[in-house]
């Protein structure tokens, strides 16, 4: 692992220009993608958590437009034209999405998805291309792969489809994978294979951004988590941190909103009451403000801005290792955006 | 979740499923064996006869003789004496030549630009539609004349002309459905594989709106032969001494009165040949897409 981040994202905003004008998807994000790590952005429906990743890409629908920066490997991907997009697409930064039934092109063979990539570029030719997929499909776990390239994806099951979609977003090498949602369309027990192949791809030293609202997921997978809440990131802190200590009102509801196995049966789920705002009708301070109980009169006057606060390893509260070994290299533990942010990591001790 | 079909087991293809429900169509499959028939009579019903398609029989009696199996001339003969039977499969031969060339003609460029401006959108999509639009204006009989006149009449450039005006309409729908496919999951996921526009064209796009393509290309098929035999009833189409069904037509309506075979025939054969296409057409697009069926 360097210190160096892959990807360096700063003050990153998505727009739309719709019929009832400019609408902020997505509005001052920052965060880094360091190699081997694997950074999750939680954050629900509508929160732009998918719109970050499409800025990145250069994937965003017509109407839209990035503003801001994201480098990856020194370059700038925001603004960059589709020429040089085209050679970090795929060879650089992966995509995986979310449903692997619609992500796959219905007409063409396994084979043709998992070698174009490579023989389109000149990479490889179709024998050495061939023999990349059969293994990349071993990677994944897929049972007699040779017979699998001559099938077409209706012809395999969900989760096979997914790993399908993993090793073609593999092919090229890609350095850092992005995965958007990859577990929503899934069983739960192919969610948790689909998982660890995640997991195997970020032990490999790939960057992974992975796009999710199933806490389950961040827990057994990330090592640090961005938060979202209306276009905005509103904490993140690394895993351990967020989990055991959340400072913002939204990130502490969201836990609290987690089913449990353990505790009372009878218990009724705890929601968050209200709605995200509209994109189009955002409060002027604080997003969360109307739905917040912590709420003072300041909440809705001004925006608070992320601020990094110290860590419960930082002062001794917790001996998590990766949490250590972060701050060590400087990285922020965690920072929160939030007038009243809950008890600061010196109470906690 | 779905199941997944095992490595080895027999792999269904989009085209098999759809040949098999094509089958099923009792009148796509009658129509279609109707119009083999028709187009092997084209080929070699010339060769059945004992007389060639310039070929005056001085013999009879009178130029135009009714259909008679005693003389040889199944059909008759026409106002100049010549076998009819010969000039119809003859003109059938050419009808069918043309529609199918004209056609090809059009699928090719229609598929093209529609497929490229649906892709593209945005702003390329609307220039390439404005000038498909203001082809569209112009009202294409005078086009078609003003180039045979132009350049003389010839058959290369009645399928070119035919095929020129015809791509318009396969263009447009073309890229309407190029326009759906953009926003699908796997041409996103083709994009952020970095594949260059043109292969995501070709491979991601095209092969998925063949279906509509085909089904609209058989429907087109019997447009151009009216087309042209429009074009031939007002002597603009081809040429003596070679003849279309929709010239054996027109001669055969200035003798209707006097020798009606010389129309009923041609235009059995050519409302034949329409009839079978338009049901292989529809045979087709339920085979093809059978959400569509009733």
């Amino acid at each position: 692992m360097t210190a160096e981040p892959m990807l360096r994202v700063r003050d990153l905003g998505v727009n739309f220009a719709t019929s009832q004008g400019e609408v902020q998807a997505v509005s001052g994000v920052s965060f880094d993608v360091r190699a081997g790590e694997c950074l999750a952005v939680v954050g629900e429906s509508g929160s732009g958590k998918t719109q970050v990743l499409m800025g990145c890409l250069g994937l965003l629908a017509a109407n839209g437009m990035a503003r801001g920066s994201a480098l990856f490997a020194g370059r700038e991907l925001i603004g960059a034209t589709e020429r040089a997009l085209n050679q970090v697409r795929g060879t650089g930064i992966g995509l995986l999405s979310q449903d692997p039934l619609s992500s796959l092109t219905p007409h063409l063979r396994i084979e043709t998805l998992l070698i174009e990539g490579l023989v389109d570029r000149g990479l490889a030719t179709r024998a050495e291309a061939r023999e990349r997929a059969l293994q990349a499909l071993a990677e994944v776990d897929i049972p007699e792969p040779a017979a699998r390239l001559r099938q077409y994806p209706h012809e395999l099951s969900g989760g096979m489809r997914q790993r399908v979609a993993l090793a073609a977003a593999l092919m090229c090498a890609p350095r850092l994978l992005f995965a958007d949602e990859p577990t929503t369309a899934l069983d739960v027990s192919v969610q948790a294979r689909v998982l660890e192949l995640l997991a195997g791809v970020r032990d490999r030293g790939l960057g992974v951004l992975i796009i999710t609202h199933d806490l389950g997921v961040v827990a057994g997978l990330a090592d640090r988590v961005a938060v979202m809440y209306a276009g905005r990131i509103v904490e993140t802190a690394t895993t351990d941190e967020l989990f055991s200590a959340p400072r913002h009102p939204y990130t502490r509801a969201l836990l609290a909103a987690v089913p449990r196995l353990q505790g009372d049966a009878q218990a009724r789920l705890v929601g968050i009451a209200g709605d995200p705002p509209q994109p189009s009708a955002r409060p002027p301070g604080c997003a969360f403000a109307p739905r917040c109980e912590r709420a003072v009169a300041a909440c809705g006057e001004s925006r608070p801005e992320l601020t990094q606060c110290a860590g419960r390893s930082q002062v001794g509260a917790s001996d998590d290792e990766a949490s250590l070994s972060l701050a060590a290299r400087g990285v922020p533990i965690t920072a929160v955006a939030c007038h009243r942010p809950l008890r600061a990591a010196a109470e906690i001790v | 979740m779905v199941e997944a079909v095992p490595a080895g087991a027999h792999r269904q293809s989009l085209w098999s499923d759809a040949w098999q429900r094509l089958q099923r169509s009792r009148a796509a499959i009658l129509a279609a064996s109707l119009l083999l028939l028709v187009c092997a009579l084209a080929l070699v019903g010339p060769w059945l006869s004992a007389y060639t398609v310039a070929q005056v029989d001085w013999t009879q009696a009178t130029l135009a003789t009714p259909p008679s199996f005693a003389n040889g001339h199944w059909f008759g003969t026409d106002a100049n004496g010549r076998d009819l039977f010969v000039r119809v499969w003859i003109g059938t031969r050419m009808s069918l030549l043309v529609a199918v060339l004209a056609t090809i003609v059009s699928v090719v460029i229609g598929v093209a630009w529609g497929a490229t401006a649906g892709y593209l959108g945005g702003r390329a999509d609307g220039w390439m539609m404005r000038f498909v639009d203001v082809l569209y204006a112009l009202p294409y009989m005078f086009f078609v004349i003003i180039l045979t006149v132009v350049f003389g009449r010839s058959l290369v450039l009645i399928f070119l002309a035919i095929g020129a005006v015809g791509w318009l309409t396969m263009a447009r729908i073309v890229r309407g459905q190029a326009l759906a496919l953009r926003q699908r999951e796997f041409v996103e996921a083709a994009i952020a594989l970095g594949l260059s526009p043109a292969t995501i064209i070709a491979r991601h796009v095209v092969p998925n709106l063949l279906g509509t393509v085909i089904v609209y290309a058989t429907l087109t098929v019997p447009q151009v032969i009216l087309f042209e035999s429009f074009l031939s009833f007002l002597g603009l189409g081809v040429q003596e001494p070679l003849t279309s069904l929709g010239r054996l037509v027109a001669e055969g309506a200035l003798e209707m009165e006097s020798s009606p075979w010389l129309l009923l025939v041609p235009s059995a054969v050519l409302a034949l040949v329409l009839l079978c296409l338009n049901f292989l057409g529809d045979g087709l697009r339920d085979a093809l897409d059978p959400r569509q069926r009733r």
